[in-house]
């Protein structure tokens, strides 16, 4: 999990963790709401599209002799059918048991091997994989990534065990978490028809229910060139890399495109909902999540605006009045990734403090925004927030790791290209236009709020108020 | 995700170790290639008032991170308070002579910068992270933070209850609760054995009056190191730090060695029940020290047992079995003591056969030399992969604040693929008979106790 972007507002990691997952399910890199500025990387990435349709970027980044090798495949969890949820982040497990050619579990052994760190993750419209190594082993990472992309073993002996290992994963970061288990109930009501909805590790009776032909049912339809995007960043020379990825992803066929996918539309939400989860804590918990467009929308750069007014550390407002004037809680913030597909959530969050309850930490949070709603915000404030935007995006940077995430994720989202643009967006943005999105998305008729009852063992609970 | 975190060595759960040895996992790996070798890591001065200086020039990248590293962690708390150490940290930023609280996050935040002051067990940290521009506004706020607190008791009064806060929701989660009883089963009395935060009952009787010795008694120059890296030059730093620290006196006490903690006589066990999904389970002993002359042997022994995903531990509770997502060996060690623990996750059912097959492993790796491939494997990773650890600003100050915090050298770097090749399948066995001790340790498990069984 890499949540280096929103440490440094201040909030304790141990926590911010728990309420990104809860809040957002960012499966990882919570901080790519915010490219921008300085006009120039994105002009040193150059794009190749092979014959078979697999998509190329590379970017000669020499500072440090490293190279981060990341293959993102729209294979996302809204590519499971019906009943199939967890499906995708099961393949991305599977990705790791070997080919022919490597052996059998050998896929880590020989990146470590090498000296290599590798890891992958699942999100909703994606799985991303990689590899970083020192810059001289590039050709080997892209020999691991070209060989798994068709030839992965599929054996029920190793099947079995790996979906009981998932659903251990489910216990560890979610059912045993209880603010992860509050967002996972407060997605699955905000989102009535878009697959968003569903948790990206599966419902447990889902993880129970896979089958080994499941998987590879998804592996045949999801896994090609033409479903992929190859990114290749760091100490390298461009031209020789390229020649390494068409000698090595040439050969491989087309896929047949995909079938169509039929995702519903999230209908427009007509009244506040509200759910409640009572579970073994020590503190309730608050969050609201309002449906917000994604990054293709002219209205993201304002709402990242106002996410950042609202949130973005200890001098912004939520903070400021909830936190440190009130003292009703001992964090409160906002969040916005509009990295996705479709249109997301824009998030409010919360932890009352011990003898304060959620209901009153609500009202002044909701307060606040109404306060942005009907007063503009200062210019200090608008310039604080652009200035936050922009620099996160430049410390970003400093990681050529997490300067491919970035390409990874917009391209998987809309496209990559998104990037060049998007900080102009943020500057253009007006006192007004934050005031006409925080009226427009954060309203109670496009919320949805979530409190965790926290109950003592036993069962017990005292009654809300 | 297939793996949340590594544990090469060191302990990732930042709620509960110090950061201090969070960053000593930077230098447990890595060899090095021409091109790092070539240029020296930073350049070393020692202040007049005794601050240790380490800059690394990083022209390429716009920005600066900085860490300034105290001798002032919880070992240095007074007896019977646990918390003051961090209590002090965090109120270093809530106010000095010439700025309240909300204009010292706002200056930070207005340029997009960070800035923090943690403490942990054996060191605090302030940290900052900026735009190379915005240099003097950091350095600014930094030698106010350091030389001008007031330590409001406004602002100690809002930051007592956060901290209580804190301290309960670190009870939410299964793994710090039984992470924090391990410790204190194998520390005892020992500072490490407490939480670094305090307690709930010593942190309510912490004043301003505790804070202030603290403050004078620890956070003196003579006891810092600060390590800088990004767009900026020794010479250049050494004159903008010498008109903004100019006044910070050396003192203080010389640093107390705590007593060292006592080893278990007998294995005990502490069962706590939650309604819990998983046993949270941690496991283990006493360790060693970081200047252990057998640090390294240890460390390529750990990461065979269960330092690394294709480590013996992962590969047999959760490739063979399935028991685990998260399963893993670590030892801390700390300045003033270590320890050793498996730590892992398991359906409650489970938890005895997973806790067998652990112990089964570390029998394996003291009754058996490891396979000449086996440790060919892990010499490969641990010395390949350090180019890695050197790859952003921010991992080269921590790398220069953990030689510096342990007197490694700044030829560290250099010498660290020889240490670690040295090391031979013997001394693998050897410190594994030394420092494993599969029949007498410390459990401490969080689970649902009714569908868990233990053995006594």
């Amino acid at each position: 999990m890499r949540q280096d972007a929103r440490e440094r507002f201040g909030l304790r990691r141990a926590q911010w963790w728990k309420v990104l997952l809860a809040v957002a399910e960012l499966a990882f890199c919570a901080g790519l709401a915010a490219p921008a500025a300085a006009g120039t990387i994105w002009d040193r990435v150059s794009e190749t599209v092979l014959p078979n349709g697999l998509k190329v970027l590379l970017v000669e980044e020499p500072k440090a002799p490293v190279v981060t090798v990341q293959i993102w495949y729209k294979a996302g969890a809204r590519n499971e059918p019906l009943g199939k949820g967890g499906l995708a982040h099961m393949m991305e497990h599977m990705m790791f048991k070997g080919t022919p050619k490597t052996g059998p579990k050998q896929f880590s052994v020989i990146v470590q091997r090498n000296g290599g760190q590798d890891n992958a993750h699942t999100a909703r419209d994606a799985a991303a994989y990689y590899e970083d190594f020192a810059a001289d082993r590039v050709n080997l990472g892209l020999e691991l990534e070209a060989d798994r992309m068709v030839n992965v073993l599929f054996e029920e002996k190793e099947f079995l065990p790996e979906r009981d290992v998932v659903y251990e994963e489910r216990r560890l970061r979610i059912e045993d978490q209880p603010s992860v288990t509050l967002g996972e109930v407060m997605r699955a009501t905000a989102f009535m028809a878009h697959p968003y909805g569903r948790p990206t590790i599966g419902w447990p009776s889902e993880i129970k229910g896979w089958t080994l032909q499941d998987a590879m049912w998804f592996y045949k339809t999801y896994y090609a060139p033409n479903t992929a995007t190859l990114i290749v960043a760091g100490d390298i020379k461009k031209d020789e890399v390229l020649k390494k990825i068409t000698e090595l992803f040439g050969p491989i066929p087309r896929g047949p495109a995909p079938p169509p996918l039929v995702i519903p539309e999230e209908p427009p939400q007509i009244g506040e909902r509200r759910i409640f989860v009572r579970k073994e804590a020590e503190l309730p918990i608050f969050f609201a999540v309002h449906h917000a467009p994604n990054l293709t929308h002219p209205d993201s750069a304002p709402l990242n605006v106002l996410a950042y007014v609202l949130g973005g550390g200890e001098s912004a407002r939520l903070h400021k009045k909830v936190v440190y004037e009130l003292q009703l809680a001992s964090y409160a913030g906002a969040d916005y990734n509009p990295v996705y597909m479709d249109p997301y959530l824009f998030g409010l969050s919360a932890g009352p403090l011990p003898g304060k309850t959620a209901e009153e930490v609500e009202r002044a949070m909701v307060a606040e925004v109404e306060r942005v709603q009907t007063e503009p915000i200062t210019d200090r404030e608008l310039q604080k927030a652009k200035n936050q935007i922009e620099a996160e995006f430049v410390f970003a940077q400093d990681s050529v790791h997490m300067l491919a995430n970035l390409l990874g994720a917009y391209e998987c989202a809309a496209s990559w290209k998104l990037l060049t643009t998007y900080v102009d967006g943020i500057r253009k943005v007006t006192a007004a236009d934050v005031q006409r999105v925080a009226r427009q998305y954060i309203v109670p008729d496009n919320r949805t709020v979530a409190i965790l009852i926290p109950t003592k063992p036993g069962g017990g609970a005292p009654p809300t108020k | 995700m297939r793996q949340t975190w590594n544990r090469l060595g060191t302990w990732a759960r930042p709620t509960v170790r110090s950061i201090g040895l969070l960053v000593g996992a930077i230098l447990l790996m890595g060899a090095l290639t021409a091109e790092v070798k070539a240029a020296a890591l930073a350049q070393r001065e020692v202040l007049p008032s005794g601050m240790v200086l380490l800059v690394a020039e990083r022209p390429a990248v716009p920005i600066v991170a900085a860490t300034l590293t105290l001798q002032a962690g919880a070992v240095f708390d007074p007896p019977g308070k646990p918390g003051v150490a961090n209590l002090t940290a965090i109120m270093l930023s809530q106010g000095t002579t010439t700025r309240t609280a909300p204009q010292i996050s706002e200056a930070i935040e207005f340029v997009g910068g960070s800035l923090s002051v943690e403490s942990g067990t054996d060191t605090a940290r302030l940290s900052f992270s900026m735009l190379s521009k915005d240099l003097d506004l950091a350095l600014d706020l930094m030698a106010d933070l350091l030389t001008n607190p007031t330590f409001p008791p406004a602002e100690l009064a809002k930051k007592i209850p956060e901290v209580l806060a804190s301290l309960k929701r670190n009870q939410e989660d299964p793994g710090t609760v039984s992470y924090e009883a391990f410790m204190t089963l194998v520390y005892g009395s020992h500072p490490y054995g407490k939480p670094t935060e305090g307690t709930e009952t010593s942190v309510p009787t912490i004043t301003r009056d505790d804070i202030v010795a603290f403050y004078q008694a620890y956070y003196r120059p003579n006891r810092a190191v600060l390590a800088v890296v990004g767009d900026v030059t020794m010479a250049d730093l050494k004159q903008r730090l010498a008109a903004r620290l100019g006044g910070w006196a050396p003192g203080g006490p010389p640093l107390a060695k705590p007593a060292p903690p006592a080893p278990l006589t007998k294995s005990v066990t502490k069962t706590i029940q939650r309604e819990v999904t998983q046993a949270a389970i941690n496991f283990g002993h006493l360790g060693i020290t970081r200047d252990n002359p057998d640090y390294y042997a240890v460390y390529v022994m750990n990461y065979l047992l269960g330092g690394g995903m294709n480590s013996r531990l992962p590969q047999k509770i959760r490739e063979e079995k399935g028991w685990a997502y998260d399963v893993g060996s670590a030892f801390a060690p700390g300045k003033y003591a270590g320890d050793f623990s498996v730590s892992m996750q398991t359906k409650n059912e489970v938890a005895q056969d997973a806790i067998d097959a652990a112990l089964a492993e570390i029998r394996r790796i003291r009754d058996q030399p490891v396979s000449d491939q086996e440790l060919a494997d892990a010499k490969a990773y641990l010395t390949g992969s350090f180019p890695l650890r050197l790859d952003t600003s921010a991992k080269v100050v921590g790398m220069l604040a953990a030689i510096e915090q342990n007197n490694l050298g700044l030829d560290y770097v250099e010498r660290y693929p020889t240490l670690i090749n040295a090391v031979t399948a013997a001394d693998v066995q050897r410190v594994a008979q030394k420092y494993l001790n599969p029949d007498t340790y410390a459990l401490a498990v969080v689970a649902d106790l009714t569908k868990a069984k233990f053995k006594p």
